[in-house]
């Protein structure tokens, strides 16, 4: 089977030999842009938008690299080397941004991912069809809304003063002390891993239900007849059908661990709490917009960048052997 | 194959959904009742399972204030225009790359996925749009997000199952390929079209990180960022500007929680509004977008 290319160039060329480099075929594939003219066409814009706003950017990270200056631009600024990234890992904010980042992506990922997993299980129990759709419905809503939104409602609920929680803390539960899980070091991570599974948990769990949904329902009808609880069917039919999912799923998560959530955390956090939830990506936000430190900022943001491309990338590769597919 | 009995085990999973949804049930509910709650009611605070007293104050106000209506205004705008245009291109460069004979068509598919692993950061971004002329203009809402690598590659699987023989027969008959795009590709393709049309205002509805950096004119303020605003500034600086005059006569009635609930529903209430409604496509979505290929 020729593929596309190679057949256009045949039919362009016939007297090309079968075997050539891929310089030549590259070469003539050029014949192709005057073969579909209105093909070329409709994808000169879409070129064109991917070059002025994705490469472009790429190649202004030079100014990492500069001292930028808005009065002399990208190209006049003078080059600096690598002292925009010796300047900020010298910087404790800095450190701590990292340290910030790594340790809310990993708890997000101890706790919240096996969340969905456990909510698939649970709806997977529940025979009341009525029940589950309701569940289901309800779960998904909170997905929907920004972190603009959901920051406005949880700065309501957890306020100190009337918030409700605090207010059935202290009504139902006898603590005597308001608790400012916004505003207090000690409290605000667990706020922010409680927020996010609450907006995500139901979500998530779609995939898995759909990956439930697919299991051969005579397994289950085997196992039954042999007397298998509902309990042991989860436990040695539903667990291990998941695996593969999971595994996938975990994979992918660690390929975004430097992304601890900046619209959550930006919607949420204020500087009482810059100590635990300061991440890179406010940590450049503030510093590079706020402080117009352009040239620091770019260096740090590059600095994510490259290693989530690393990880991304890596654990794609990973999925790809395991699977035989990537996400691409 | 199902368990018909009712155990232990059973209700507690019962139990413990309930309460799940409960928590988000009785926090919306909550803000309801303190969004029609007088001033007297909201401050002192607790759970509100009921109105212990109605007023519509808090809503008059809000709906009284000209930023809301035009944090409206313009988030229709960006809402309608960029979902158009967005869908219109990325369904255009999904039908291009659908093509397995369009030149080059490995390094262009590589050139677009690139984009999704590799970004050249906040900094670089914002120094582009500033450069282009593009702050303080509804386009740097609509025109940096443009095309989305991940929606065309999902785009571009749905076409590449489409039969390429009918499209020939269309090529014999005269017609050209931009005319086949139009007329037979996109309306055989409405599912995917849909679906990615409803992340696309999702998307455009709720986002305000874009709004927040390029744009400082408050005329051009989407509903996100007034609410934004109202939120972090607090409400009464903001809504205060509408109704200065009778302001102390009304401070006994609105309280700063019950302004800030009332403008949470009127900011999210059309996403409440279609949720139930939709939320099936967006279900039917998630599988779609992790169908690879």
């Amino acid at each position: 089977m020729p593929t596309g290319e190679e057949w256009a160039v045949s039919v362009i060329d016939t007297r090309v030999p079968k075997r050539e480099n891929a310089f030549r075929r590259w070469l003539h594939g050029f014949a192709g842009y005057r073969k579909y003219p209105a093909l070329t066409l409709m994808f000169i814009p879409v070129v064109v938008y991917f070059f002025i706003f994705k490469y472009i950017p790429m190649g202004g990270i030079v100014i990492a690299f500069k001292n930028y200056k808005i009065s002399q631009g990208i190209f006049g600024s003078a080059w600096v080397g690598l002292d925009n990234f010796t300047k900020a890992f010298n910087t404790p904010t800095f450190a701590r941004s990292v340290r910030n980042t790594l340790t809310i992506s990993g708890l997000k990922l101890l706790f919240g991912f096996p969340a969905p997993i456990i909510l698939a299980l649970m709806l997977n129990e529940v025979t009341h069809a009525r029940f589950k759709k309701s569940v289901q419905t309800i779960s998904y809503l909170p997905h929907f809304l920004s972190w603009v939104v959901l920051a406005g409602m949880f700065q309501q609920l957890l306020s100190p003063n009337n918030g409700a929680v605090n207010a059935i803390l202290r009504d139902v539960f006898g603590v005597k002390e308001s608790i400012y899980f916004l505003g207090n070091n000690k409290y605000f991570r667990g706020t922010l891993i409680v927020t996010d599974i609450w907006k995500n948990v139901g979500w998530s769990s779609i995939l898995y239900l759909a990956t439930i949904a697919g299991i051969d329902p005579t397994l289950y009808e085997a196992a039954t007849v042999d007397g298998a609880t509902r309990w042991q069917c989860t436990r040695y039919i539903t667990i291990p059908s998941l695996v593969s999912t999971i595994v996938i799923m975990l994979i992918l998560s660690v390929g975004s661990i430097m992304d601890a959530g900046f619209d959550q955390v930006f919607n949420l956090y204020n500087s009482a709490v810059y100590q635990t939830g300061d991440i890179i990506d406010t940590y450049v936000y503030r510093y590079g917009l706020g402080d117009m430190k352009y040239s620091l900022a770019t260096a740090v943001g590059l600095f994510k960048n490259v290693i989530a491309f690393v990880l991304v990338v890596g654990t794609n590769l990973i999925t790809r052997k395991i699977s035989g597919e990537g996400i691409w | 194959m199902i368990q018909k009995r009712f155990t232990v085990g059973k209700a507690l999973i019962y139990l413990i959904l309930t309460m799940l949804c409960a928590t988000i049930v009785v926090a919306f509910w909550h803000l309801l009742n303190l969004s029609l709650s007088p001033s007297h009611i909201a401050t002192k605070g607790g759970l509100l399972l009921y109105p212990k007293e109605l007023t519509w104050d808090n809503y008059a106000r809000v709906v009284g204030n000209r930023y809301i209506w035009m944090g409206y205004k313009n988030t229709l705008i960006r809402t309608v225009i960029g979902t158009v245009l967005q869908l219109f291109f990325t369904a255009m460069g999904a039908y291009v790359l659908s093509k397995r004979f369009f030149p080059h068509r490995t390094f262009w598919t590589f050139f677009i996925i690139f984009t999704m692993f590799f970004s050249g950061g906040l900094i670089p971004n914002y120094l582009l749009v500033k450069d282009l002329g593009l702050l303080n203009t509804y386009s740097s809402m609509i025109l940096p997000g443009l095309i989305s690598a991940y929606n065309m590659v999902i785009i571009r699987n749905y076409f590449q199952s489409l039969p390429e023989e009918i499209e020939e027969s269309c090529l014999i008959d005269g017609a050209g390929r931009f005319r086949i795009f139009l007329q037979f590709v996109l309306p055989l393709s409405k599912p995917i079209l849909a679906t990615v049309a409803l992340w696309l205002v999702v998307g455009h509805w709720n986002s305000w990180f874009d709004v927040l950096i390029y744009i400082s004119d408050d005329t051009k303020f989407t509903l996100q960022i007034v609410l934004r605003r109202i939120i972090l500034t607090g409400s009464k600086e903001i809504l205060d500007t509408s109704a200065a005059a009778n302001a102390a006569e009304i401070e006994s009635v609105v309280s700063s929680e019950g302004l800030k609930a009332a403008c949470i529903f009127v900011t999210t209430f059309p996403i409440l509004c279609a949720y139930p409604f939709v939320q099936k496509f967006f279900v039917k979505g998630i599988m779609i977008g992790s169908l690879k290929g």
